[in-house]
């Protein structure tokens, strides 16, 4: 079982993140498991990581209207790898964000306030 | 739930708090006091007769203290079991399990809040979430956006069928004195009011209001001696599914699935033995689901169900005669105001909204992102 003392798995996951990749976990039993945890669901086992090939399908999305500010998209990616995470489909209108939009990860680098976070970008005609 | 007996217990008081705009310094304890006074009144019992007590607020961190402590009462039994605005149904199921076991024997399960007089930001502050917060959805709006845009996709719900429960809940309002909403509101006003995550307008999402109030339970032989008809617990049943929008499985599926089917199998009735339901209507979309998950139509086909007036005075099925939280109150957790309206037309109280022969009525909470479901149904006499 993973020491909490030393490292922790959203600590590992930003480094990650850091380096350019979107890190994921896989448990015991073969499924994909995100957020990352300290213990398998389910299993209660270990979990090991791994790196996410980038590509995933837009599964829901919303665009929120901030007062003064323009739309900003806030959507649910269903990654290839079979996890789901929330995120923002970038550098395309907040409205045209389609549910079954292909997609593809990039770092957002983040500000002094916040860690690096995944962002994606639209990815028409990735398999 | 298993293991509980149907109509071993009773709702025998019923009562708002104040509701809508309070006093300035109002405290959401001053709220839960005036609601359990009113609903000890209603039931024709003393402050001194309360011996288990269940409170849950955003505002009060530690509900059984705060309103023991302010009216001076030292409960047999207490919980504080929070998991949103269902928490009350669950304490519902648990006030029954105490009541059954000799834990207590007059249940009070109280709420109040003051969300519109501090804004709901403080009211409600969210929980920072890495995985979320630097997204800014405004939640929990856009998670139930995200739940709507997707049964839109999956299956062709149109925006005017959104509207449509919004358009009957007004209707319905407009019956109840005590509604937060005193004018008709239409489908194109609704789909025309300002975005706030799309699809929903703010006409989609529920009220911003101060309320609460409190019910109270006993065994079902006591109730009979009591002032009002009794309400009888006759099957209560609930789940959890996740506690953030992005780890629940489908967003088109909900808990209530599972709570209903442990309520109805308690109860021993099925869907088309409910002559009213009280849905929790956060938004547009959530009757719309628990139709479908509650057994009223066929998944998917919840946007059609509600179209043409079907759950508006008149139609084919009574649905949140209160007016709801889109229009009569929200003030934050709305369950325990869910039920009230469900016990209130089971005892035929209702006036001009009163629906008729009303025999078992369906109350059913959602807490969090879609997160916890919890059902109860409410029956008269003649259904023990």
């Amino acid at each position: 079982m993973q020491s909490l003392t030393e490292k922790s798995p959203l600590g590992t996951y930003i480094e990650h993140i850091k380096k350019g990749e979107l890190a994921y976990q896989v448990s015991d039993d073969g499924k994909a498991v995100f957020y990352p945890r300290a213990i398998a669901p389910v299993t209660g086992g270990n979990l090991q990581w791994r790196v996410s090939k980038g590509l995933g399908t837009v599964y829901s999305t919303t665009a929120v209207y901030y007062k003064g500010e323009a739309p900003l998209n806030v959507a649910l990616i269903d990654m290839d790898e079979g996890f789901r995470l929330m995120s923002r489909v970038e550098g395309i209108d907040a409205m045209k964000v389609k549910i079954g939009m292909r997609v593809k990860f990039r770092a957002h680098p983040g500000d002094e306030k916040q860690p690096p976070y995944p962002v994606f970008t639209p990815a028409e005609g990735a398999k | 739930m298993s293991g509980l007996k149907k109509g071993s217990v009773a709702v025998v008081g019923a009562a708002e708090s104040d509701l809508g705009l309070v006093a300035p310094n109002t405290s959401p304890v001053d709220l839960m006091a005036q609601g359990t006074m009113r609903a000890l009144e209603d039931a024709g019992l003393k402050l001194s007769d309360v011996d288990g007590l269940f409170v849950a607020a955003t505002q009060v961190r530690m509900g059984p203290m705060a309103l023991s402590e302010y009216l001076r009462i030292k409960p047999r039994y207490f919980d504080g079991t929070i998991i949103g605005g269902s928490s009350f149904m669950t304490h519902v199921a648990h006030a029954q399990a105490a009541i059954e076991h000799g834990l207590c024997e007059v249940a009070v399960i109280a709420y109040g809040s003051t969300q519109r007089s501090v804004s709901r930001a403080a009211a409600s502050p969210r929980e920072y979430n890495y995985y979320e917060s630097p997204y800014r959805p405004i939640l929990p709006i856009s998670a139930y956006a995200m739940a709507a845009a997707r049964h839109m996709h999956q299956y062709g719900t149109t925006r005017e069928q959104l509207a449509e429960v919004a358009v009957a809940a007004r209707k319905w309002a407009l019956l109840n004195p005590k509604a937060w909403e005193k004018e008709p509101l239409t489908i194109e006003q609704v789909i025309n009011a300002r975005v706030v995550s799309y699809p929903f307008t703010v006409r989609d999402c529920c009220l911003v209001v101060d309320g609460g109030g409190a019910i109270v339970l006993t065994a079902a032989a006591r109730a009979k001696s009591l002032k009002k008809k009794p309400a009888y617990v006759l099957g209560v049943g609930d789940a959890l599914s996740h506690a953030t929008i992005s780890s629940m499985p489908d967003l088109t599926v909900t808990a209530a699935v599972e709570s209903g089917r442990k309520a109805y199998a308690m109860a021993g009735v099925k869907a088309s033995d409910v002559d009213m339901l009280s849905l929790y209507d956060a938004f547009t979309i959530t009757p719309i689901l628990f139709l479908e998950d509650l057994g009223f139509c066929p998944k998917g086909e919840g946007g059609r169900f509600v179209s043409n007036g079907a759950i508006a005075p008149g139609g084919k099925l009574p649905v949140n005669t209160s007016g709801g939280g889109l229009s009569y109150c929200h003030p934050g957790m709305y369950g325990l105001l869910v039920m009230i309206e469900a016990v209130r037309q089971v005892r035929g109280e209702c006036g001009q909204r009163q629906v008729p022969n009303c025999d078992i009525a369906l109350a059913h909470g959602n807490g969090g992102v879609l997160s916890s479901q919890c059902t109860v149904i409410f029956g008269s006499e003649a259904t023990v």
